[in-house]
């Protein structure tokens, strides 16, 4: 008796979520197949049918190169904002509590900023008449006051300040669950810091430091609005010719397998950086 | 002597990173609050005439309540899916639950532009395109893995034997989950909430290829008038969403455990 009840009461609950999930992202992403072999309509839409000349689309030298340089700049930005991130986590993890939540809400807050206002407060910010490149000038690494943006630095700063607080937000479980006895019984016996650090803290950490940089390449390759505000056309990423190809050029078709594409340049650096992880692991 | 050259060190980095994580938003603030149309920092004159001056615009209200409203919703909806979901996961062990949780966990995995793409086609499709309903659901799909782990983790931390307990005592369904589930729950849905806000809140590329030429957001008013040129009321409208945002997060500190809701163990913290 129970047992029914049970059941029925777990179909009650499970219809909403069920009817929602397969409504709004299983037929969605289903739709996204069929329309990448559909026929391209000049109206802005699309029929159905098989058409695989959407996917010759991606043999275009431009997109191959956009999508080369959207993949460089992804690795480059992971790499780069993961070696700033692990040192920062660690000193927050190290620091009192009350200091603690005081870092975590700046980093929250930082996160919860709209890439748009974020790129637009670095386009401010990097201005001639703001002052960053004057104190650049003062400190000897500019001759002259001069605008720093548009530019491939302004853009790896904004992107590296966008994933800065996911980096943290995701090493920083790990970090502080670290087991301090661990650290205490490598200082007894004589290790350095550095030693410390990177024998025992780095090794327990791999986890995390794989998943964010997954997460962080995920973002950046997909980015639109930081490389549009902040780059020059050839600063471009792929993002920005996807939605082109669908709003611009209403190539609806086209531009569902150039997202394909992504997903499986995507899938690819994901797995990649997993293996890396593992193989990694298997040298130790 | 050593040690101390170490922790001088951790205090340059901490306070380069300060600076670096703050000075945006610094100067966003401080040009907001400049009197003259120009941008210049650090302001000329202080004032405030530019916060008169974007409330007293029609169009960026309009673009602060729809996305206020959108933001809103897609939070409201995503918590409404991802509680039973995750009430069944917990309670019954469901391989459709399971399923349907792995599915909700996707969208958040993928490049946003991919995203845009799906719900452009989809709404296309259902025949219902530019609709502020549209982004509102697009949102709520896009972010509902937030809540999903938010709740999880504080199901994960109800005592099984409790619940028992309470059951041969006598207590139906509705009184269990009323007196011992929903009081334990209760802080991480509201984190499962106000980060599924914020996050829609701000969210650029998805609302502007769902919705773009009808429903303009907030970030897709400035970004739009970011491509005319300067205006000083967009740092005004870049002021007042990180102060809402600042806002929720200091709201979740105060009345949740924020260490241990991104993930630290209290017993070390």
């Amino acid at each position: 008796m129970t047992e029914r009840i049970d059941r029925a009461s777990r179909s009650l609950i499970l219809s909403w979520p069920a009817l929602t999930i397969v409504s709004l992202v299983a037929i969605p992403f289903l739709l996204l197949l069929q329309v990448s072999v559909g026929h391209h309509d000049p109206s802005g839409l699309w029929s159905p049918g098989f058409d695989l000349s959407n996917f010759a689309l991606l043999a275009d030298p431009i997109l191959l190169r956009t999508l080369a340089y959207s993949a460089g700049l992804a690795i480059l930005v992971a790499i780069v904002c993961t070696a700033i991130a692990f040192p920062l986590t660690y000193l927050i993890t190290r620091m009192p509590r009350r200091r603690q939540i005081a870092w975590l809400i700046l980093l929250l807050s930082t996160l919860s900023l709209s890439e748009v206002l974020v790129a637009f407060a670095w386009q401010v910010m990097l201005a001639k008449r703001i002052g960053l490149s004057e104190i650049f000038v003062v400190l000897g690494l500019l001759s002259e006051p001069q605008s720093l943006s548009p530019g491939f630095g302004a853009v790896v700063s904004c992107l590296i300040y966008l994933v800065m607080p996911i980096t943290v937000l995701l090493l920083y479980p790990g970090l502080s669950r670290l087991d301090r006895d661990l650290i205490e019984a490598a200082q007894t016996m004589g290790a350095s810091n550095r030693m410390i650090f990177l024998t025992v803290v780095l090794p327990m950490l791999r986890g995390p430091i794989i998943s964010s940089a997954i997460l962080v390449a995920v973002f950046t390759i997909g980015t639109y609005v930081t490389p549009s505000v902040l780059g020059q056309p050839q600063q471009w990423t792929i993002a920005v010719l996807i939605s082109r190809t669908a709003l611009s050029d209403g190539n609806l078709p086209g531009s569902a397998a150039m997202a394909l594409l992504l997903l499986a340049v995507t899938l690819a650096l994901t797995g990649g950086t997993i293996l890396l992880g593992r193989k990694k692991e298997s040298g130790t | 002597m050593k040690a101390r050259l170490v922790t001088a060190g951790q205090y340059v980095f901490l306070t380069i990173m300060a600076l670096f994580l703050v000075a945006p938003m610094v100067v966003v603030t401080a040009v907001s609050l400049n009197s003259t149309r120009r941008m210049s920092f650090p302001p000329e004159h202080v004032s405030l005439i530019w916060y008169g001056t974007f409330l007293g615009d029609a169009g960026w209200r309009a673009s602060f309540g729809s996305s206020l409203l959108i933001a809103v919703s897609a939070a409201l909806l995503a918590m409404s899916i991802a509680l039973p979901l995750s009430y069944a996961i917990w309670r019954f062990v469901s391989p459709i639950a399971q399923g349907l949780a792995a599915l909700a966990m996707l969208p958040f995995m993928l490049p946003a532009v991919v995203l845009s793409v799906v719900y452009l086609i989809f709404w296309g499709w259902v025949g219902h395109p530019g609709r502020i309903e549209d982004v509102m659901l697009s949102h709520a799909a896009a972010f509902l893995a937030v809540p999903l782990v938010t709740v999880g983790l504080g199901f994960s931390l109800i005592d099984k034997s409790l619940v028992e307990a309470a059951r041969t005592l006598g207590a139906d369904e509705t009184a269990v989950f009323r007196s011992i589930i929903l009081p334990i729950l209760t802080p991480y849905i509201v984190s499962g909430l106000a980060f599924v806000f914020v996050l829609s809140l701000n969210e650029y590329i998805i609302s502007y290829m769902v919705a773009g030429f009808s429903v303009e957001t907030l970030p897709i008013r400035v970004f739009n008038s970011l491509r005319l040129g300067f205006e000083p009321t967009m740092c005004v409208g870049a002021t007042l969403f990180m102060l809402v945002t600042t806002g929720v997060f200091l709201l979740i500190a105060a009345i949740g455990d924020l260490p241990r809701l991104l993930g630290a163990d209290r017993s070390r913290g």
